[in-house]
């Protein structure tokens, strides 16, 4: 890639620092240049970002037919799968599984609830409203 | 407490820390490009079986934690590397490092990584950044993507260091242990033994979805997936190839760029005429692997889907993967004496 070539769209990266990019100067000799973004991995990451609000809704609507408990819903805020949840959390992949049927979920203890607050980063009050406090 | 260290901006953490914590050791003779080199930085691999956010696991760089390793035995410099089960102790042992004049790298995860933008913050736990010093409450921080010093929070840098997941970092911290000479001949040795590890990573690692096959292998698979996955998924683990590919840290291309200017540089050592005519065959991959991810965009962006367009999509990888099979081939080749 040629120095001049290197684009500079704007991305959500970009309005908090540039990063550098190699690339030839006329001579054919790498320099750094800055780069403010690139609308074709801008566009790849809004994909994923969309991917994600679309499970994220799925899950909630998932969550109001009591078909699964909150933590989908939590997964999904947090970008968790099993793995990821199981090592925040210390509980084993299968005890998750179990807390995702809602019937078993209800009757967790506090305790319980606490660990999974604190992997979601939430409260432990927003884990049955869906409503989601920054903490 | 804030040791004498000078911030730099460069493309990728690794190699960015590997160059920055040795800038002292090598006045400043080991940039970017040659940590990145040494370290047989370059890479591909696709593991069809391993999920990543919910799309396909691809890397275009070594393992993490590799070029580090690599640089530093290559120019026979002693490393200290630590990872840690109890977090106090972590803090402990990186307070006395600081205490000791030690500027140290670290391994965390991006999740919790407050001066990110939300949007590039993912379960990505191989991220590195230098810790330089302390004051109040705030660790002084080099991250090397960053054009500009930042801190973090005593409870922040414990959150990221020991994020969880693929890779948890476990508090691993890591400095260059004493500041030796480095010479030029140190240097020319070391460059050419990364030249023959990447050489060796790319056309003999075992298995069909490594190296410079396993870009021919994802290409074919591209062609399918459409098929197999349907539009909107199929464009989605397309999107997730670019991200891999061109994010934060690879400097363009794939690293391909990088690793041209290492050749470049490898020359100024060497002298070889054919690292410079190498060096753009690796310029051409990069420019190809970016005319394939505009390929990739029109595709998620949904202005074109047809499968003959996810054809052209996965020959454009098959035809990198012979470009840069020829290219690791030259490179093979160079007599060294």
């Amino acid at each position: 890639m040629k120095k001049e070539n290197v684009p500079q769209d704007m991305s959500s990266l970009g309005k908090i620092t540039k990063e550098v990019c190699y690339a030839t100067d006329s001579s054919g000799k790498y320099v750094t240049e800055l780069s403010s973004g690139w609308d074709v991995k801008i566009n790849a990451l809004d994909v994923a970002w969309k991917d994600i609000e679309e499970r994220k809704a799925k899950a909630k609507q998932q969550v109001l037919n009591n078909e699964v408990s909150p933590l989908l819903f939590f997964m999904e805020y947090r970008l968790m799968d099993i793995g990821i949840l199981s090592d925040y959390t210390g509980f084993w992949k299968w005890q998750i599984k179990r807390h995702l049927k809602p019937g078993v979920f209800k009757k967790l203890s506090d305790k319980k609830l606490q660990k999974y607050a604190e992997a979601f980063n939430v409260k432990v009050g927003d884990l049955k409203t869906m409503n989601v406090h920054e903490a | 407490m804030k040791l004498d260290f000078e911030h730099y901006q460069s493309a990728h953490c690794e190699s960015g820390v590997t160059s920055s914590l040795l800038r002292e050791s090598s006045l400043n003779k080991i940039t970017e490009p040659l940590a990145f080199g040494i370290g047989a930085g370059l890479f591909f691999t696709y593991v069809p079986l391993i999920k990543i956010n919910n799309g396909p696991a691809i890397a275009f760089r070594t393992f993490p934690g590799y070029i580090f390793k690599r640089t530093c035995n290559a120019l026979g410099i002693p490393v200290v590397r630590k990872k840690f089960s109890s977090k106090e102790k972590a803090e402990v042992f990186l307070n006395e490092q600081l205490e000791a004049g030690n500027p140290v790298g670290c391994q965390v995860g991006v999740y919790y990584l407050s001066y990110f933008p939300r949007e590039y913050r993912f379960h990505f736990n191989a991220h590195n950044l230098i810790v330089y010093g302390k004051e109040a409450d705030n660790y002084l921080i080099s991250d090397p993507v960053m054009d500009k010093p930042t801190t973090l929070t005593s409870y922040e840098l414990e959150r990221v260091r020991f994020a969880k997941g693929a890779l948890a970092p476990k508090g691993q911290i890591y400095y260059p242990k004493n500041t030796v000479e480095i010479t030029d001949e140190q240097i020319k040795k070391a460059i050419i033994s990364g030249i023959k590890k990447n050489v060796s990573l790319m056309l003999n690692i075992p298995g069909s979805f490594a190296g410079v096959k396993g870009i021919k292998y994802t290409g074919e698979k591209i062609k399918k997936w459409r098929g197999k996955l349907g539009l909107q998924k199929a464009g989605l683990y397309l999107a997730q190839l670019v991200r891999m590919q061109e994010e934060i840290g690879t400097g363009g291309g794939g690293f391909r760029y990088i690793y041209a200017a290492f050749l470049q540089e490898a020359y100024a050592y060497l002298q070889k005429e054919e690292l410079l005519e190498i060096s753009k065959m690796f310029t051409q991959a990069g420019d190809l692997w970016r005319t394939a991810a505009v390929q990739a965009a029109g595709i998620y962006k949904g202005r074109i889907g047809s499968q003959e367009d996810f054809n052209l999509m996965g020959d454009y990888l098959i035809e990198i993967s012979v470009l840069e099979k020829d290219a690791f081939l030259a490179l093979k080749k160079i007599k060294w004496q």
